[in-house]
């Protein structure tokens, strides 16, 4: 029969229909990613620009009162949650070490590892994963169910700038306030090592102390804090994107939440790596 | 007329959006229609011809496909292009315009005074005093001062409305815009937003237009209306015509659009709105959605 021949054509042209589609999708997946990035470059530049205008135009109000707002919103209501997940990294780092110091004879170096580790890694990631959760989250479901109620084109039509307006409370506030967490996250962090070394570990409190101040530079600390800054910085900016971008009413509020806590976290650690890397390379 | 009278010129107005399979969906294609200074003009059609797009073009919320939207406020030497307006010219242009969402839109961060302070704390360099004896003439001209320092989530549908006129007129706009002002109100508090707005186009001589589905409510308040019908303009004339059409018998009638816009005013079933499948234009247009 001639149907064979027929279908060996259909099944190539299939195939090839297949790859051209997964191409296709490669490259529609890969266009998406580049306007995402570009929108997310181009609220960052407005961001920066209406901060800027807010502080030194004397025609443009700050609104100091939503920042303050947003302020408390952020950092203060998070920082039970913070110093909770810290203090437990703090127990968890000291006794996952404890075993092998020991074999080398060096347990007191556990006080090393925990403070470097803490101030110059984990403070600054974890209070991060934090904060997308509990500010990240927030923020893109209350953007987006501003957009869903008009609110933004309101602000628009009265002449309002939205960015003006909700992204820099919101992006001063997450940064301001991720940097001070991180200070608090680093004390209790190391606590929480101090706590474990001291009563479980049977190292001598003195001691402890005494290796954490020695083994921390001041640039351990300042570089947890500029990265805590960034990570603060682009989950606000994240969380603003999300959120402008609902569609279809209380289900895509509800997207926007989860997809600002998804990306929040894989930005949040693929930057850290750059970090680290860039840290590595020039010794610091 | 001479070109002083004319508020905002609409002159073959395009819009149309990209759906997601990258297709295009034209929603207007070729608006033309004269708002004059201090009229009340009615924009109405079936669900889905395009009248909240219109407005939102109106307003430079969506960037026109093609033609233009010329205004010519007081401000203003020469009639200008929406589209060629930049951010701080449109944001002038906004000052002068005000809008009643459908909803009302009251930012829900704000009691009702602050959502009708922000303009004025943001656009008029007054005292804190002065703003204050706005917001309460304001609010008073709405029948809302009881409940000026409610949240909006505390306040019903029709109260939102009229917090939401409050704010809209809180700068004394020369054009109100009103999305479906009475949608979803019963008939009283309807009737009393008419009467609002009638007021102030009367007494302040405000240019209005309005978006609405309500027959008794765009019979009472309109000066012209105008009928949209897939994207295009199917009428357009003064209330008296559109009586004049409603209260005659389509038998007589000799077009079909005297018939379909008879059908519509009366809000018949059966018409050429309706087609042999029993189906009308507009659940066509569901449908086609769908
Ligand atoms: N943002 C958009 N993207 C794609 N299509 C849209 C968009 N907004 C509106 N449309 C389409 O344009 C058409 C007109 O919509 P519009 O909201 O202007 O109708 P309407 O006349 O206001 O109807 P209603 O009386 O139901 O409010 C509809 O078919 C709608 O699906
Ligand atoms: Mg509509």
């Amino acid at each position: 029969m001639s149907e064979s021949p027929t279908n060996r054509s259909g099944f190539l042209s299939r195939a090839v229909e297949h790859v051209g589609e997964f191409a296709y999708a490669r490259v529609d997946h890969l266009g998406a990613g580049v306007r995402y990035m570009g929108g997310m470059a181009f609220l960052f530049w407005d961001t920066c620009v209406w901060s800027y205008r807010g502080w030194f135009d004397p025609r443009i109000k700050f609104g100091w009162s939503s920042l303050t707002a947003q302020m408390v919103r952020v950092g203060v209501k998070s920082v039970g949650i913070v110093c909770i997940v810290e203090i437990f990294i703090g127990v968890i780092l000291a006794l996952q070490l404890a075993p092998t110091l020991k074999t080398y004879g060096q347990l007191e170096r556990v006080a090393d590892v925990v403070a470097i580790a803490i101030v110059r890694e984990l403070g600054p990631l974890l209070t991060a994963i934090v904060l997308s959760g509990f500010a990240g989250a927030s923020i893109a479901a209350e953007v987006g169910a501003m957009v869903e109620s008009e609110e933004i084109k309101a602000l628009r039509a009265h002449a309002l700038n939205p960015v003006r307006f909700l992204v820099v409370p919101r992006f001063i506030a997450t940064t301001m306030m991720i940097v001070i967490l991180c200070v608090v996250a680093d004390y209790v962090g190391v606590f929480g090592g101090f706590l474990t070394s001291v009563y479980i570990l049977d190292v001598p409190p003195q001691l402890y102390i005494t290796l954490t101040q020695s083994a921390l530079r001041t640039t351990d600390f300042v570089t947890g804090l500029v990265k805590a800054g960034v990570f603060g910085a682009v989950i606000a900016l994240i969380a603003c994107y999300e959120g402008f971008h609902v569609t279809g009413g209380p289900a895509g509020v509800g997207r926007a939440t989860t997809s600002t806590v998804v990306k929040s976290i894989v930005a949040l650690i693929g930057i850290d790596a750059v970090f680290t890397a860039v840290f590595y390379a020039l010794g610091i | 007329m001479s070109e002083q009278d004319v508020a905002i010129s609409v002159r073959d107005l395009r819009k149309s959006f990209a759906r997601p399979d990258g297709t295009e969906i034209q929603v207007l294609k070729g608006v033309t229609v004269d708002v004059l200074r201090g009229e009340t003009l009615i924009i109405m059609g079936g669900s889905g011809c395009g009248k909240s797009t219109f407005l939102n073009c109106l307003i430079g919320e969506y960037e026109i496909s093609g033609g233009e939207i010329l205004y010519q406020t007081k401000k203003m030497e020469a009639p200008r292009d929406i589209g060629k307006m930049d951010e701080a010219n449109l944001n002038e242009l906004r000052m002068s315009i005000g809008i009643l969402f459908q909803s009302g839109a009251l930012f829900n961060s704000m009691t009702v005074a602050d959502n009708v302070a922000l303009p004025l704390i943001e656009h008029s360099y007054v005292d804190q005093s002065i703003i204050d004896i706005v917001v309460t003439l304001k609010l008073q001209q709405v029948k809302m001062l009881a409940h000026r320092d409610k949240m909006p989530s505390h306040l019903s549908g029709g109260q939102k409305k009229r917090a939401g006129l409050a704010r809209a007129t809180a700068l004394d706009p020369e054009i109100l815009f009103y999305d479906e002002p009475s949608a979803g109100l019963d008939p009283v508090t309807s009737a009393a937003i008419d009467e609002l707005m009638m007021d102030l186009s009367k007494k302040l001589h405000v240019t209005t237009v309005v978006v609405t589905h309500e027959m008794d409510s765009a019979f009472r308040i309109a000066d012209r209306m105008v009928m949209l019908e897939q994207g295009r303009v199917l009428r357009i004339g003064t209330r008296q015509d559109f009586e004049t059409i409603r209260d005659a018998d389509p038998r007589d009638m000799t077009t079909q659009d005297d018939q379909l816009i008879h059908q519509f005013l009366n809000g018949a079933s059966s018409g050429p709105l309706t087609d042999a499948e029993g189906m009308t234009e507009f659940e066509k247009l569901i449908r086609a959605d769908g």
